[in-house]
């Protein structure tokens, strides 16, 4: 195949993110893009690398440092008909904005009875594993996935990133857009003229008989590789990607728990509370007689993210993983 | 050495009160409590007879409408009235000064900006009888719902100037806050982004003086006009109970926003005359003798002798006003009473814009569930 009709290329997820905002930009001139500097910069992680170059800086905006005057105006600029991107530098850097998007981005829908839309991606880094100072590795999606109004989706490899990112844009309603900031470099091979998947769909990653692993965001690559080594000591584990945590797409995860019996359900945010718990609730509710055993949960203690020196520790990874997947067979 | 504090710190709390904000503010004013016009050197109104005699009826119907507001709360037809009755003259002065392609974003006592922007007094009433959170088409009437988290909407207004800038329209965005905003981060957020940005938007401050129970020296120390000077942008006080000087100044300050030069703060110095809210009592917090001072600065009995010294209106007139504002009121009241409850599973139809299958599962359940009773909805 010649390089002019090949359609594919190895990009990053990073990549495969700039190469979405880029086309949402060149479709859709409503599109903008606003934070904290990602202009000339190209974001402290370079998602938005040489946007603001080839649209201008009215339409990819450096900001003040002032996260609820990004969303705030972003309110006020999709009210005026714009579809405002915004990136939030890092997780924890999400509460000065927590009030407007909690009381004004989620509710201005249903304020004005559907008389007017909210069409705002509020892009996230999230997640630790790089060794980071504290409040750059949190994951703060249940806070937001609780949150009528909005919807919360997260993207775990490169070729989701590309099409996710602009499915989101397209989206009507507000959508809280999680990017696993240690998955950023991972590669993959992107097939631009290829069907995208729907972004409010979970997805089956790997087939598997003995038990199901629910993941979403950076905890997908853990489990994909849990169920590898899993393999090779004769356990068959299915691994599902969620996508999507509001709204949750559980008809795939019921499928697979009816067929395996078992399930552990995996993210870096703490168990107590998390999207674990809610998942675990209506697996019990809707598979009841095809549990062999109690839903497993893999995640954070309930405490805030450690030193970084700790956080080896304090992350799930593929150890914890079958080990959890240990239990539910103990049982 | 170690000394006991016991008992200080009330009595040193009590010495170190806070510089007081300027009682005399250097406010523009064009029309005296008299009824006076007066010259201003930056700001001037030439309107005909009929002009005047509208903003006096804009206000007379505005102060019934927000008196039947009260009333309506007072007999259970409202859970709650956030009452203007003061602040006529800041409202109707600031709202006669916007085009129709101008945008406002209200708090949620802008009733007589929204007198002036045509939109009808019975969609205010929704939220305070609680069969709505709003509930209307703020773009019908370039009118922004009422926000009730406290300088939320200033940023709302801003970024909706920067979507004007962009489109190149020729209007500007006014955003009322009160003094209690002026506190917020997000007030000041947005006179940092509407700043840099060159952002169409005037910031209109009704500082009615008290903020729920606390005066301006809990807020400020510097007059509040004076901090836009920090921001980059200029500010001005005006008597907020001069309806003319608020048109001619807020006028000026949109028509500056329309014309690209960027954002302007006006605080209107005015008065709270009620309560915060029909669920307030002022009296534990503020002395009688300071409202009986701001009657007598009374906006609609100033625009009413300027109107009789100059012999623009007669005694027909003002009876023709008051007889209209009894029926505003009378029709207000009967459809407000008349507001059907909104049926419990509808509270599902707006939380999102596209399909969202938990809403269509809950729906399905609850709505099973609340006709599961007699005599449900």
């Amino acid at each position: 195949m010649s390089e002019s009709t090949s359609k594919t290329q190895q990009i990053t997820l990073a990549k495969g993110i700039n190469l979405g905002l880029r086309r949402a930009l060149e479709d859709n001139p409503k599109v903008l893009l606003m934070g904290e500097d990602i202009g000339k910069l190209g974001g402290v992680f370079r998602v938005t690398d040489g946007l603001q170059k080839d649209f201008g800086d009215s339409r990819v905006i450096d900001t003040p440092l002032a996260e609820s005057g990004i969303v705030g105006t972003a309110v006020g600029l999709a009210l005026s008909g714009y579809r405002p991107v915004v990136e939030i530098q890092f997780d924890g850097f999400v509460f000065p904005a927590f009030d407007q998007i909690v009381t004004q981005v989620a509710k201005m829908h249903a304020r004005a009875l559907g008389t007017v839309k909210m069409p705002i991606v509020i892009r996230m880094p999230f997640g630790g594993g790089i060794g980071a100072v504290e409040h750059h590795s949190e994951s703060p999606e249940a806070y937001f996935a609780m949150t009528a109004g909005l919807r919360v989706v997260a993207a775990s490899n490169p070729v989701d990133a590309y099409w996710m990112i602009q499915q989101a844009i397209a989206s009507d309603d507000p959508v809280v857009f999680f990017e696993p900031k240690r998955r950023y470099w991972d590669k993959a091979e992107l097939d631009t003229s290829a069907d995208p998947y729907p972004l409010y769909a979970s997805r089956v990653l790997r087939e598997g008989t003995d038990a199901t692993l629910v993941a979403y965001g950076p905890m997908v690559k853990t489990c994909l590789e849990a169920a590898a080594a899993a393999a090779e000591e004769g356990r068959s584990l299915e691994v599902i990607d969620l996508r999507t945590l509001s709204p949750l797409d559980l008809e795939p995860v019921y499928a697979s728990v009816r067929k395996t019996g078992r399930l552990v359900t995996v993210h870096e945010a703490s168990v107590f509370l998390g999207m674990g718990a809610e998942v675990a609730a209506r697996v019990t509710e809707k598979c009841f007689y095809s549990l062999e055993a109690p839903v497993m949960r893999v995640g954070a203690p309930h405490t805030p993210y450690p030193p970084s020196r700790v956080e080896e520790e304090f992350l799930p990874d593929l150890d914890r993983v079958l080990d959890a997947v240990d239990r539910a067979f103990a049982f | 050495m170690v000394t006991s504090r016991k008992g200080a710190g009330g009595k040193t709390a009590a010495k170190k009160k806070a510089a007081a904000v300027p009682t005399a503010p250097d406010l523009v004013q064009l029309l005296t409590p008299e009824g006076d016009l007066i010259e201003h050197p930056e700001y001037s109104i030439d309107l005909t007879p009929e002009e005047y005699r509208g903003l006096y009826r804009d206000m007379v119907l505005v102060r019934r409408i927000d008196a039947e507001g009260t009333a309506l709360q007072r007999q259970g037809e409202l859970g709650l009235w956030a009452p203007l009755l003061g602040q006529e003259a800041a409202q109707v002065g600031s709202g006669r000064a916007q085009t129709a392609e101008d945008y406002a974003f209200p708090t949620y006592r802008e009733h007589g900006v929204a007198w002036c922007r045509d939109v009808d007094p019975v969609n205010l009433l929704g939220m305070f009888r609680g069969v709505n959170n709003g509930g209307w088409d703020p773009n019908e009437k370039n009118f922004h719902l009422y926000t009730i988290v406290i300088g939320s909407q200033t940023l709302h207004a801003t970024g909706y100037a920067m979507g004007m800038q962009r489109d190149g329209r020729e209007a500007a965005v006014i955003a009322y806050f009160g003094d209690g905003a002026s506190s917020q981060g997000d007030v000041n957020e947005a006179f940092v982004f509407a700043s840099v940005n060159n952002a169409p938007v005037v910031f209109f401050c009704q500082n009615n003086q008290w903020a729920i129970s606390e005066p301006n020296e809990r807020q400020f120390r510097v007059p509040l006009y004076q901090r836009a000077a920090g921001f980059g942008f200029p500010g001005v006080r005006v008597d907020g109970n001069d309806v003319l000087a608020c048109l001619a100044v807020t006028r000026a300050a949109l028509e500056r926003a329309r014309s690209g030069n960027g954002p302007m703060l006006v605080e209107a110095f005015t008065y709270r005359m009620g309560a915060h809210t029909t669920s307030d009592d002022p009296t534990r917090y503020r002395d009688s003798d300071e409202l009986e001072e701001w009657k007598a600065k009374d906006p609609i009995q100033r625009m009413r002798s300027f109107l009789e010294k100059n012999d623009y209106a007669d005694e027909a007139f003002f009876k023709g006003v008051d007889d209209e504002a009894d029926e505003v009121a009378a029709d207000i009241r009967a459809r407000c009473v008349s507001m059907p409850d909104p049926k419990p599973v509808s509270i599902f139809d707006h939380v999102y814009a596209e399909p969202h299958p938990l809403m269509d599962e809950e729906r399905a359940e609850y709505g099973a569930y609340w006709e599961s009773f007699e005599g449900a909805h």
